[in-house]
């Protein structure tokens, strides 16, 4: 089978006439200057521009840069201003949140305070980022669908840096801004919490993490091996299937039974996406706050087995400390 | 089960891979095919092993439910059936049934005239399922470092085998990993929002078309991938994500045996610092 058409790359870069909608424009106009660059268009769209520069753009754009900066300079501090050391030694560096003690006053600027700072101005940022979403959408006639699904992704993010510190009142809880430390949080907090695998929500945002790159490489491989067909026009072939579709279709119902249809798998894309950020937002605000240990939760439902006990029973220092 | 209504002018013979038209013939929606009868036969075995396992442990609770490879001490070689055996015949027929499955995809793409991207795709889902239980395995000289099939059972392998590694999320190949598996699924949200949003515009508008798709992204963030492109990027970031999932846990043992922490001071005694 010869197939002129091959989908690794695109061979023939056509340009056309500009393909802009217009839209009603606010105080800050849209940046109208395009950019056409040869090898970016091997792989997609070869233009960069136009970008729409709003209120809320700016805004988030400037709360972003603020935390960033926030963060930088507290991790930048910790190294006593050593500018080799900063860049040596950057992927330890945290920004922690205050100790647990603190609860969840605001705390001294040494000790936290510059972490509740950064926290603010980055949930700030993503904020009017969302209402940029949700306003570039609507300017255009669209739908709001991926407004709504960055809001999921803003759920998990509140929970594990807003919600959960405050039902479990500290902020102490929260996560530290640094690549190595935000794992080690990660970890700590699996362990402290009787290992997060048996945590079902956790199991089910897993699920759905998975699934989601599962769809993808059958979304993705489906559309791209009916390339020669004009498989990648999604919304022709939602209004009004061709070949394509019904090959697309055919393909899964002979080789699974089952089949999406062009919008449909969209729907799936989508919720997969959503849910996986949902329960785990699900799962972590659950976590110290109704189940103190997931492993022993797992053994009383039936669903995780009882280890025999090989070594002497200690007394657990988080009970302790109670009393002192 | 009804065919759908342009079905029938898609199901003709030929364009098999092997076997002629033998086999080339539909059950319901499902094309058999040569390779369908292969899936169908690792399938029902393999199926048969785990349930026959089941039977000698004690409990069919389907969240503990466990199929452990050997012991160690066995090596390289053939186990008891009830001491991993069967684990070792189970993984052969799982092997068996995905690569069959594999080429059933291929199979069909032919039928269809479709290029052959999503058996590609499949074999690399298959690769690092393949990676886990064999080629990991024979490096280490045991079937005892494959994982146990159970629901619950194989997150405690992960866990064990993460903590052998002190900390496994230092893993470098593991951190690049974790980031295609976020980034697949945070692109994957995008794109099905998008479409979405251009059939399912604002009330009383009409559909939208893809220089809507194009404008939406430009006026976003400045740059729209294009219709092509966010099914390559799709495709490259899912596979992606197989593939170094693969390499992290292939050097977990075979290459690095300390733990992964200690891994990153080299970047701490690069020359360059003094």
């Amino acid at each position: 089978m010869m197939r002129e058409y091959q989908n690794i790359f695109t061979q023939i870069q056509v340009k056309g006439p500009s393909d802009t909608v217009p839209i009603e424009e606010g105080i800050y106009p849209r940046f109208d200057k395009k950019m056409v660059i040869h090898l970016l268009g091997r792989i997609g769209s070869a233009q960069i521009g136009q970008v729409y520069l709003g209120w809320f753009g700016i805004t988030s754009g400037l709360c972003f840069l603020i935390a960033f900066e926030i963060i930088g300079l507290n991790m930048w501090a910790s190294v006593n201003w050593d500018p080799i050391e900063f860049v040596r030694q950057l992927p330890w560096l945290a920004l922690e949140p205050p100790p647990p003690s603190n609860g969840l006053k605001f705390p001294p600027m040494n000790a936290g305070g510059w972490w509740l700072m950064a926290g603010f101005f980055l949930t700030a940022s993503l904020i009017l980022w969302w209402f940029r979403t949700y306003r570039r959408a609507r300017a255009l006639g669209m739908g709001t669908d991926v407004a709504w699904a960055f809001l999921a992704a803003i759920w998990l993010y509140l929970v594990l840096g807003f919600f959960r510190p405050i039902a479990m009142g500290t902020w102490g809880e929260a996560v530290p801004f640094g690549l190595f430390p935000h794992l080690d949080w990660t970890a700590a907090f699996s362990l402290r919490y009787g290992n997060l695998f048996y945590n079902p929500f956790h199991a089910l945002s897993i699920v759905f993490l998975y699934g989601s790159t599962l769809l993808f490489a059958m979304h993705g491989a489906t559309v791209l091996a009916l390339g020669h067909l004009g498989g990648e026009r999604e919304i022709g072939q939602i209004t009004d299937p061709g070949t394509a579709a019904e090959r697309s279709a055919l393909f899964w119902r002979w080789c699974m039974g089952f089949n999406a249809t062009f919008e449909s798998i969209h729907r799936w894309a989508w919720w997969f996406a959503v849910l996986c950020s949902v329960t785990g937002g699900i799962g972590i605000l659950l976590t110290g706050t109704v189940v103190d240990n997931w492993y022993l939760w797992a053994v009383k439902h039936g669903f995780a087995i009882e280890y025999p006990t090989v070594y002497p029973v200690l007394p657990d220092p988080s009970l302790t400390e109670v009393t002192q | 089960m009804a065919l759908l209504s342009f079905e029938k002018k898609y199901r003709v013979r030929g364009g098999t891979l092997i076997g002629g038209d033998l086999f080339d013939f539909w059950v319901g929606p499902f094309y058999v095919g040569f390779f369908g009868v292969t899936t169908i036969f690792f399938t029902v075995l393999g199926t048969a092993l785990i349930i026959w396992d089941g039977s000698m442990g004690p409990t069919w609770n389907p969240w503990i439910l466990n199929i452990e490879p050997p012991p160690l001490k066995y090596g390289l070689g053939f186990a008891p059936l009830e001491e991993g055996g069967i684990w070792q015949l189970v993984t052969i027929c799982a092997t068996g049934a995905f690569t069959s499955w594999a080429l059933r995809q291929a199979e069909i793409a032919r039928k269809l005239g479709m290029g052959y991207h999503i058996s590609i795709a499949y074999g690399t889902a298959v690769f690092a399922y393949v990676t886990l239980v064999i080629f990991r395995p024979l490096l280490l000289g045991a079937w005892g470092h494959g994982f146990p099939y159970g629901v619950f059972p194989h997150l405690d392998w992960v866990s064990n085998v993460g903590y052998q590694y002190l900390h496994f999320h230092y893993n470098p190949a593991h951190m690049i990993a974790v980031s295609f598996f976020f980034t697949t699924t945070f692109a994957l949200a995008l794109h099905g929002g998008l479409i979405l949003s251009t059939v399912n515009p604002m009330a009383g508008e009409p559909v939208r078309c893809a220089e809507h798709e194009d404008n939406f992204f430009r006026d976003f963030i400045g740059y729209s991938i294009g219709a092509v492109g966010i099914h390559r990027l799709g495709l490259f970031l899912a596979l992606s994500a197989g593939v170094w999932s693969a390499i992290c846990i292939i050097i977990s043992g075979p290459l690095w045996t300390r733990g992964w922490p200690e891994w990153w001071v080299w970047w701490l005694e690069l020359p360059i610092w003094s």
